[in-house]
């Protein structure tokens, strides 16, 4: 049977795959897909440690639906947060013709 | 078995998610994340947690996914279809960061005891985790719907005010 740490090694090598495209990346859209990777690796964790630790409030039967609430939570603001991405990686592209993000600089001080 | 099919979902989520950064085309890119988030959802089946499973397949593989699709297609072309890639030294300072980062969470989970945990003994189903929405988290949830509307008003202001800025 699998275990606990085999789950969360599965999200350390996802968060670390998220990190290396965080690094690299210098596309909008790849940094996009680098930070859904990392929230994937946390939302794993999250359902991982509340399915297999029992639970720790007093006297609790062994359902302990936290863990899985917190991830449908957090599934919802990751999809907001790439509506609002996308919509401001659809107007950068209008005004500069690109989504590099070291290209866009009319931001910078 | 279980540790078959755990094996194949483990593979198919980690390549899934290299392939979404590291695939040519960005369109590709785009369909691995999806394939890499397909993969979560069936280790959240593994898990025994089936509503968070088609909960994710239905958000994030039918609206996130798509949506993405969507905005590479509206924004592609062939300036960057092919990507200038980084410089090798940027390359191989991601991958060692990256990697370090992987070595020593996997060297954190190896020396505590979470291999000791090797049975689900939670027995949460939907019903709870309704219950749970609708009682002690629903403040939790009504500042979600609020923050979804705020973002779903932000976007459309972002692409609008685009817009007549450009009318003459």
């Amino acid at each position: 049977m699998n275990s606990l740490s085999d789950f969360v090694l599965v999200s350390a090598m996802l968060f670390g795959i998220g990190v290396y495209g965080l690094v690299t990346k210098r596309n909008a859209l790849r940094l996009l897909f680098a930070v859904e990777i990392m929230i994937n690796a946390a939302n794993l964790n999250f359902v991982a440690f509340g399915q297999y630790l029992p639970s720790l409030e007093a006297g609790a039967t062994g359902s302990n639906a936290l863990g899985q609430t917190f991830v449908l939570f957090s599934i919802a603001l990751a999809a907001a947060e790439a509506a609002v991405i996308l919509a401001i990686v659809v107007v950068a592209y209008r005004l500069h013709q690109d989504v590099d993000v070291s290209e866009l600089k009319s931001m910078e001080g | 078995m279980a540790d078959l099919v755990f094996l194949a979902m483990m593979v198919v989520t980690v390549a899934s998610a290299i392939f979404a950064l590291e695939a040519d085309e960005i369109i590709y890119g785009a369909i691995g994340l999806a394939g890499s988030l397909f993969g979560v959802a069936m280790l959240f089946f593994l898990l025994d947690a089936p509503y968070v499973a088609v909960f994710q397949i239905a958000v994030y593989i039918g609206a996130v996914a798509v949506l993405i699709l969507f905005t590479v297609m509206l924004v592609r072309q062939e300036k960057w279809a092919k990507e200038v890639p980084a410089k090798s030294v940027t390359r191989l300072a991601g991958a060692l960061t990256g990697l370090a980062i992987t070595i020593a969470l996997a060297f954190a989970v190896i020396a505590t005891n979470l291999s000791q945990f090797s049975t689900i003994v939670n027995t949460a189903n939907f019903v709870n985790i309704g219950q749970l929405i609708s009682t002690s988290d629903a403040p939790i949830l009504l500042v979600l719907a609020l923050v979804l509307a705020a973002s779903v008003v932000g976007a459309l202001t972002l692409s609008r005010a685009d817009r007549e800025e450009r009318t003459p």
